[in-house]
């Protein structure tokens, strides 16, 4: 790698912009990366990481602006081919190897040259010598089936194939959280040989919710909100505070403090209670915080099937859930917005093994009238609604039963302002009834509804946090590994 | 032992378990000609059994494969005989609709199992018009190749063997195989990784029907004639054959040595139901009560290794 102490950036972006529909994903980005870097790129849920990477490494065409790899032109145009042959290489948060596929056969699929006689050998070699090199001490048999592989063996495997060197050397390698599945040695070994490729030219992006390992490793810091870059810094340029203040949101417009009834509910008696340690009391809003993917849709799993039978259905369920995935797990969508809406009520509104139509139609017009679905008619198709009419279905759905509990799935993705005033305001009205609420929200507004929000990172509960604690910036703190400072 | 090995293992067991079965009811089986008598028709089965596992190797499901199976036996048996080179362009042409139906399935992305149901009526109304009536005859060379006498070991098990060594070199062992494999394993990963998604699932129905065609020719050097409704049988136990040779519906999980096992297991039990003297009508239903105990005790297994794997 000798000729490559020419300063041409490896990629260059100027005023990239990527839309989806209406969503802003990318808002006019411009960023280079140099041979040699090391770019910690950092930012909440949402703030466009994923998508900037997938504009670099070619998966994604831009919607505005142009991309440059290497010593070629500017383009608005991309291709996953031209990013590779430019030596861009992935190593995807969500584990992308084929888990059917040995370690050797995986090696293949990204490296198309690997063909004719001897292929496996050389892609056995190759992987195995480069596993030696980054994990000194790994026990990988490269004749494994990568399914038999423990979650860090493969990433570690995936590491090892995006660093090796086939056709062309790796030139930038992109390692999206790459160590949140492996322990702290291995971690350690991983970030010695980022520090060693980027020593040889090399250059990499190093995206990390642990701000102790981007803090160390990156020569630059990048952080990234709302789809663009809101601040760059060099190394030493950020501290630990520094970047989290850096993260978060813009304050609350002013809104008046939605707990201005802060509710006391010591006394109240404990409805739910799991053995990982989250508990709710009757009438009490619970949040479940933290980044995504981090255990709260497990915890709400759970709960729900702790407290559901699978074989039979019932009158009075214990409880109801709203989905937050409404078209994989909400809405069925060739059904009628009543029948959606009273699906969950049907053991109470059946007699004599019909359904009672008139009490069904009943129920509907309620809730209708309760939580204002805008529609003429209730038998027009579901998917006629607006998206936050369609969810206010599917908790109608979930209050319409008798359930005292109700857990909700980040149930306001996608809906507008309006109408999650409207659902804030029912829910309230419904906790001070005496139901519980248990609330997985990705989104820190809805958090701070909460009478008591759970954080979780890596599927525990990191942190509970209870009235004027709950704070922006707490539930940052908590939602990424912050080491007690040496 | 490692999982792919304990793959091959039940469905080798279960062949030999059933072998064993019939052999004792019908000694005189134990030789060169009941060996041939029995495995004769499982040749083609098996290479049937072969298309039907690279169309599950990427996720799918193909409920055309015995139709187009009797289709091919049609066009073998007519025009292969009277006028060859339109008789092989057919043939060639039957490969490339395969083809495209899975570019077709991949690029609408539809139901694969909805698309093959539809080509099955397509296929076995072809197969009508080019043979209205059961006849035709089989083109000399393919007679001749299918009734060869090698010495020592019949042609049956001979045939099993190098269709099984084939394919397993083809899927198993060659760097095309592994790519086709990775799109059922994780067709993300593999578009990610530069490939087109598109060619290699075209290329996976490619070969199956290859393999498809190959089946319809052997079974019409069996079988000297042809008939329209020849193989509709071959659907359902090529899936079964499959699947008892340790394949798996999803996931690209499949074993092509496992495959043959599994179609030789199948042909076996139609022949050892007969030797129990069962009366046909009950063979049918016989023959799923094996399949389902052969799949009853793979669940078995693979749950104590999951739970052991697990503790």
């Amino acid at each position: 790698m000798s000729d490559q102490t020419d300063t041409t950036p490896v990629v260059a972006l100027e005023n990239a912009r990527k839309l989806f529909g209406a969503v802003r994903a990318l808002d006019g980005v411009t960023l280079a990366i140099a041979p040699g870097e090391c770019l910690g790129l950092v930012g909440h849920n949402g703030a466009g990481k994923s998508t900037l990477v997938n504009l670099v490494n070619g998966g994604l065409n831009l919607t505005e602006g142009t991309i440059r790899l290497g010593a070629g032109t500017a383009s608005p145009e991309t291709s996953i081919a031209a990013a590779r042959a430019a030596g861009v290489r992935c190593v995807f948060q969500e584990l992308s190897l084929c888990p059917n596929l040995t370690v050797t056969e995986n090696v293949r699929i990204p490296h198309r040259g690997l063909t004719g006689r001897g292929w496996r050998r050389r892609a056995r070699a190759i992987v195995a010598e480069k596993l030696a090199e980054i994990f000194p001490g790994h026990a990988i048999d490269p004749g494994a089936a990568v399914g038999a592989l423990s979650i860090a063996e493969r990433q570690m495997v995936e590491i090892a194939i995006a660093f090796s060197v086939f056709d062309e050397p790796p030139r930038l390698v992109i390692l999206d959280e790459p160590t949140s599945s492996l322990d702290a040695g291995l971690a350690e070994q991983l970030l010695a040989h980022v520090r060693r490729f980027c020593a040889a030219g090399g250059a990499v992006i190093f995206i990390s919710h642990m701000l102790g390992e981007i803090l160390d490793i990156a020569s630059r810091i990048v952080v990234m909100k709302d789809g663009r870059i809101t601040e760059e810094r060099a190394r030493g340029g950020f501290d630990r505070q520094g970047l989290v203040d850096a993260m978060g949101h813009v304050a609350a417009e002013g809104a008046e403090d939605p707990r201005a009834a802060a509710r006391s509910l010591e006394g109240a008696e404990v409805v739910i209670s799991t053995p990982g340690g989250l508990t709710a009391r009757r009438g009490e809003i619970v949040g479940l915080a933290g980044l995504g993917g981090h255990g709260q849709a497990e915890a709400l799993e759970q709960i729900c099937l702790a407290r559901s039978s699978s074989w039979k259905g019932t009158r009075s369920p214990k409880v109801a859930f709203v989905a937050g995935d409404r078209a994989r797990d909400g809405l069925f969508p060739i059904w009628s917005i009543l029948r959606n809406a009273t699906l969950s009520r049907l053991p109470a509104l059946t007699r004599r093994g019909l359904v009672d139509r008139a009490a069904e139609e009943e129920m509907a017009a309620e809730w209708r009238r309760r939580i204002g679905i805008r529609t003429d008619d209730m038998d027009n198709p579901i998917l006629s609604l607006s998206g936050g009419n369609q969810q206010k279905v599917l908790f109608a759905r979930a209050l319409g039963t008798s359930a005292p509990v109700v857990l909700m799935d980040d149930p306001m993705r996608g809906v507008d302002v309006g109408t999650k005033r409207d659902v804030y305001d029912m829910i309230r009205a419904e906790a001070a009834g005496g139901r519980t609420f248990i609330w997985y929200s990705t989104e820190t507004e809805e958090v701070c509804q909460c009478d008591r929000v759970y954080v979780f990172r890596l599927g525990r509960i990191a942190a509970e946090l209870t009235g004027a604690e709950i704070t922006e910036e707490n539930i940052l703190a908590a939602s990424f590994e912050m080491e007690a400072a040496e | 032992m490692n999982r792919d090995q304990l793959r091959i293992l039940l469905p080798v067991v279960s062949l030999a378990v059933l072998l064993g079965a019939v052999f004792w009811l019908q000694p005189r089986a134990m030789s060169y000609l009941g060996l041939n008598l029995l495995f004769n028709l499982a040749v083609p089965i098996a290479l049937a059994t072969i298309a039907q596992m690279l169309i599950i190797m990427v996720n799918d499901l193909d409920l055309s494969i015995g139709t187009f199976v009797s289709f091919v036996a049609c066009v073998t048996a007519t025009l292969v005989q009277t006028d060859p080179v339109l008789g092989y362009l057919v043939l060639a042409a039957g490969i490339a609709g395969y083809a495209a139906m899975g570019a077709l399935i991949h690029l609408r992305n539809l139901p694969a199992i909805v698309v093959t149901l539809g080509m099955s009526f397509v296929w076995g109304g072809l197969a009508v018009l080019i043979l209205p009536s059961p006849g035709g005859a089989s083109p000399e060379w393919l007679r001749s190749l299918m009734t060869v006498k090698p010495p020592l070991v019949p042609m049956a098990i001979v045939a099993s063997v190098v269709i099984a060594v084939a394919a397993h070199l083809l899927v198993r062992r060659s760097a095309f195989g592994v790519v086709l494999r990775g799109v059922g394993g994780n067709a993300a990963s593999v578009e990610r990784a530069g490939w087109s998604v598109l060619k290699a699932k075209a290329a996976a129905y490619a070969l199956a029907g290859f393999f498809g065609t190959l089946s319809g020719m052997a079974l019409v050097g069996l079988t000297t004639a042809a008939d329209a409704n020849i193989a509709l049988r071959y659907t359902l136990l090529s899936i079964a054959g499959v699947i008892l040779g340790g394949g798996e519906f999803t996931g690209g999980r499949v074993s092509p040595v496992g495959a043959v096992i599994g179609a030789l297991t199948l042909a076996l039990a139609g022949s050892f139901l007969s030797f129990m003297r069962l009366s046909p009508d009950w063979q049918i239903g016989a023959q799923g009560a094996i399949l389902i105990l052969v799949l009853a005790v793979r669940l078995l297994v693979s749950r104590g290794r999951g739970r052991r794997v697990a503790a």
